[in-house]
């Protein structure tokens, strides 16, 4: 462009006050704009939006689609009488991979499992073989409410009301043989159900493991439901694993198979990080979690920190079982 | 590209915007809306807040060289003191709401654990950065150590991603991006000083 510019005829020279008027108008748009897109960016980058929960996650029991999977149970042994984490919170708050990896990523993304039909096999090391289709089982074992602590590895920690049957009664019914010394559990393989999958950090599917003494204690149960109904997809439908003195993650999810075997199974956070998560995994306030202290946890709900109890709590049931065993090196 | 005169609104409107996770933050605490563990959620908004101000800071000098856009070297004073702003408050919620100032928890996260011994050292490289952020501090240092005292903003950048990368379990891809995304500032920074190394010393045709 020429220092003298092109020739402007008088007509469509703008009056002063409205050229001010338009490049304020022009400014305050692009404030704007920018602002925005600031502002909005780094909502997105830092996870900040939060759309209001899924009213079928979050419901309180009244609603027709918690009526439809009611489950009843009678109330069973170990309850702990602290308050319960409301439901919103424990079906809202979850690690799940299969479904993602932030905490509100099963609740949002967990409907795409198909959680019927459902058979779940019982093999290895046993005489009887089962195939138990998932309605099966809760119509085969008696339900109990069992009311414990879930403390997660992560330093949080959750007060569950499980609808479950002792484990010990499904695998009695298998009758293990002189051999089985461990029980390995597997969650299901299905990528088109479970997107998480499709992606490379854990190696699927989850597999988990315990020694058969603790799989045999009555403590441990496995779970079909939790406050009075059926399992919300987000927490392992149809059919998980509650241990409450171990660490969260030893409760594996969504089981297709039980396997008895001879040897210690791999267990899939242990193939992960072997030096942070071990095989037993047992809730302990004195070995930390190389990343951060386990002495306190943050209960859902509550504002402080508690501390955290050996064994979760449950010492008195299950301290004998390692009686003689370094727990820091078998942690 | 207007003079600096014209964009008057750019500043106050980066302004605005870096205010939004900070106004987030405190209307979703109100609200009950941070989820099931608000402490938690707040420390993950407001550490990754700092995170995203510091690369953006980074970002400035490259983004004025690359693009020949020189307001971008105007925002990033403010962008820089946001980065220590957020930082700040992830700092003081994890001391605070997290640890409600339990100094011997406190004192052996910060000695001990790797994962918080980095992010730590972050925030306490960033405290003499935000401190000598006026035209005063840099007319009392002298500008060359000035600016070699803020490049200590990369070896922040670099303890916050090893911080982020040490706090999630196993899935590495978004602290992944944010590694990629400042090695490739500091590839910039370094590429744009060699070459002006090389045309500085190219010989005058005298030898």
């Amino acid at each position: 462009m020429s220092d003298l510019g092109p020739k402007i005829p008088s007509s469509e020279i703008t009056p002063e006050p409205a050229a001010n008027r338009r490049r304020f108008l022009k400014s305050s748009l692009l404030f704007t704009a920018t602002a925005a897109g600031v502002g909005g960016g780094l909502i997105a980058l830092t996870h900040a939006w939060r759309p209001r929960r899924n009213p079928s996650v979050a419901s309180d029991g009244a609603s027709p689609e918690i009526a439809d999977g009611a489950l009843r149970a009678r109330p069973g042994p170990f309850a702990t009488s602290e308050p319960r984490t409301p439901l919103a919170d424990v079906a809202g708050y979850n690690n799940f991979y299969e479904f993602g990896t932030s905490k509100e990523d099963p609740s949002r993304r967990a409907g795409s499992l198909r959680t019927r039909p459902w058979t779940l096999s019982v093999g290895g090391e046993v005489r009887r073989p089962l195939e138990l289709d998932a309605d099966a089982l809760t119509r085969r074992y008696p339900l109990e409410e069992r009311v414990y602590r879930m403390r997660c590895v992560e330093a949080w920690s959750m007060v569950i009301p499980w609808i479950g049957f002792p484990l010990a009664a499904l695998l009695r019914d298998a009758e293990p043989t002189s051999q089985a010394r461990f029980v390995a559990f597997t969650t299901l393989y299905d990528p088109e159900q479970m997107p998480g999958q499709r992606s490379g950090f854990l190696d699927w599917p989850y597999v988990e493991g315990l020694r058969l003494d603790e799989a045999m204690h009555p403590l441990t149960i496995l779970a079909p439901g939790l406050y009075g109904r059926v399992l919300p997809n987000q927490n392992g439908a149809p059919i998980r694993l509650v241990v409450p003195w171990k660490y969260g993650f030893k409760g594996i999810k969504s089981i297709v198979k039980i396997e008895l075997t001879r040897e210690q199974p791999p267990t899939t956070w242990n193939i992960a990080a072997p030096q942070e998560y071990g095989f037993y995994a047992n809730v302990n306030p004195e070995v930390d979690h190389p990343r951060w202290s386990q002495a306190t946890e943050r209960r859902i709900g509550e504002a402080g920190r508690r501390p955290t109890l050996p064994f979760n709590g449950y010492a008195e049931q299950v301290a004998g079982l390692y009686s003689g065993m370094d727990l820091r090196r078998n942690f | 590209m207007a003079p600096a005169a014209r964009r008057r609104w750019l500043k106050p409107a980066v302004f605005t915007g870096a205010l939004v996770p900070f106004a987030a933050v405190l209307w979703n605490a109100a609200h009950g809306n941070l989820g099931a563990n608000p402490i938690a959620e707040a420390m993950n908004e407001l550490g990754l807040s700092a995170l995203v101000f510091l690369l953006a800071s980074l970002a400035c000098t490259p983004v004025r060289e690359i693009f020949d856009w020189p307001w971008a070297v105007g925002l990033r004073r403010m962008l820089g003191l946001f980065a220590f702003f957020y930082a700040l408050l992830h700092f003081a919620t994890y001391a605070l709401l997290d640890q409600r100032l339990n100094f011997p928890a406190i004192l052996a996260d910060v000695t001990k654990r790797p994962f918080i011994i980095a992010g730590f050292a972050a925030f306490v490289i960033l405290v003499p950065l935000a401190a000598t952020s006026t035209a005063r501090a840099v007319r009392r240092l002298g500008f060359p150590r000035w600016k070699r005292l803020q490049r200590l903003a990369y070896v922040a950048g670099v303890l916050a991603i090893i911080h982020f990368v040490l706090r999630v379990k196993a899935d590495v891809r978004e602290p992944a991006v944010y590694g990629i995304v400042l090695a490739v500032f500091l590839a910039a920074r370094i590429a744009l000083f060699l070459r002006r190394r090389a045309t500085a010393s190219r010989p005058t045709g005298t030898t």
